[in-house]
């Protein structure tokens, strides 16, 4: 369900879709991927809403490492690098509240909804 | 449980004094001493006045710390070498040390071939052991099973242990692992039951040394600076006279005294972080200075414990010492 994926697959369209759904784009179509950014120690955006069916993909920009890590255990990336990405597929409703294990106070939520 | 005021001011202290310790890396060592509780630097060079003046040491050791093996961006695109210089730093010392301690964030990512790089380096130094105690840099990906694969120093699959050295008491502690969302990370109850276990057979006029990667004590919570029931470890260290608590996590010298718990940070051998909750910083990540001001920012500890005084002797010396 989960892939890890290099560096060099994301990029400048990675950050358009950033801006995009930093923008306030948070309702995502099921067919394009959403993006989480880890920057500064956070999750950003903090709080993601998609439909099931989406991918959300998250892109570590820190020279930290960090992870992403829900809190029922439904999804966990391994440790990222700098430009590290990891994506799940959210199939079922419902709300996903995550953590970076190696920085405990970084928390996100993913709610899953039907538009 | 400490109001938020609570520790800020605390943090003002601490903050203080790290500006007194940044002030007085412009000469050599740092030479800290702790009479009747208040800690004061000395003006030594490599602090052998002190040590002589204190009457030599019954046991002297070497902290090092956060040597984030595996770490390659601008704030030291040379980890490897930092560390090379700590240890040639370690080997040409004039009495050979009992031991070197590492404080945690041996490795940077967890990786297998991280843990192996940093034991052949840790190699290269002429003492006969080397005790270390995990980081959060360290189990990253599966827990403590990758670290101890290299660096379980009793053989017994824990990543906590004790040991005795010339009547002195180690204890090495993990505090990286148990937490819950928005909290610190804990030591936890398995461990605490261990520690209040392995102390019921020291006498309490028995020098200890507590060895834990993030500080006992709580420096920054909003960047995890702190450890969520190191109360109740302090509280089970605190009948005993003399007690030392050696940290790494924060990348810098600070000092904390409470009776006879005296809790010490370390510098790292990686990178600089900023300060406490540093003004215009919002997180705790590598800070970048010039190449030539690494060197001043980074170093290694010497501590011995000196008879007849319950305090030890520690010696911060950076790398860059000009």
């Amino acid at each position: 369900m989960t892939t890890r994926l290099s560096r060099a697959a994301t990029g400048t369209a990675l950050t358009m879709l950033v801006a995009i759904a930093l923008a306030g784009a948070t309702l995502a179509r099921a067919a394009e991927p959403s993006q989480v950014t880890i920057t500064k120690f956070a999750f950003a955006p903090k709080e993601i809403t998609v439909a099931p069916g989406t991918k959300v993909v998250w892109t570590n920009e820190d020279e930290t490492p960090h992870t992403v890590a829900s809190g029922d255990k439904s999804f966990a990336s391994k440790g990222l690098d700098t430009g590290d990405t990891y994506e799940h597929t959210f199939d079922r409703e419902g709300d996903f509240a995550y953590i970076c294990t190696v920085h405990p106070f970084m928390t996100g939520v993913v709610h899953v909804k039907k538009p | 449980m400490k109001t938020r005021d609570q520790d800020r001011s605390e943090n003002r202290i601490t903050r203080r004094q790290a500006l007194a310790c940044l002030a007085q890396w412009s000469g050599a060592a740092v030479v800290w001493t702790v009479s009747g509780g208040v800690p004061h630097a000395l003006g030594a060079t490599r602090g052998d006045a002190m040590l002589k003046s204190a009457g030599g040491g019954a046991l002297m050791f070497v902290q090092i710390s956060d040597t984030h093996i595996g770490f390659k961006k601008e704030a030291n695109p040379d980890v490897d070498g930092s560390l090379r210089r700590a240890i040639a730093d370690i080997n040409a010392l004039p009495a050979k040390p009992a031991f070197v301690v590492h404080t945690g964030d041996v490795s940077h990512l967890s990786k297998p071939e991280e843990f192996g790089h940093a034991k052949e380096l840790l190699q290269e130094l002429r003492v006969d052991r080397v005790h270390t105690v995990p980081g959060e840099h360290d189990t990253i990906d599966e827990g403590t099973t990758g670290y101890l694969r290299h660096f379980d120093h009793d053989g017994n699959g824990k990543s906590w242990y004790s040991f005795d050295q010339a009547g002195v008491h180690f204890v090495g502690l993990n505090n990286v692992e148990n937490f819950k969302a928005k909290t610190l990370a804990a030591l936890g109850d398995e461990q605490l039951a261990w520690l209040k276990k392995d102390l019921s057979s020291v006498s309490h006029s028995t020098p200890v040394v507590v060895l834990a990667h993030i500080p006992l004590w709580t420096i920054w919570e909003p960047w995890g600076w702190g450890t969520a029931d190191s109360a109740e470890a302090i509280a089970l260290l605190r009948p005993y006279g003399s007690v030392t608590v050696l940290n790494g996590h924060i990348h810098q010298v600070l000092q904390k005294v409470e009776g006879n718990v005296a809790l010490h940070t370390a510098m790292s051998l990686a990178y600089p972080l900023p300060t406490p909750g540093q003004a215009g910083i919002g997180e705790p990540g590598p800070v970048t200075v010039a190449s030539a001001e690494l060197g001043k920012l980074l170093g290694t500890r010497q501590v011995s414990v000196v008879r007849g005084r319950h305090e030890l002797a520690l010696v911060d010396t950076p790398l860059d010492r000009a």
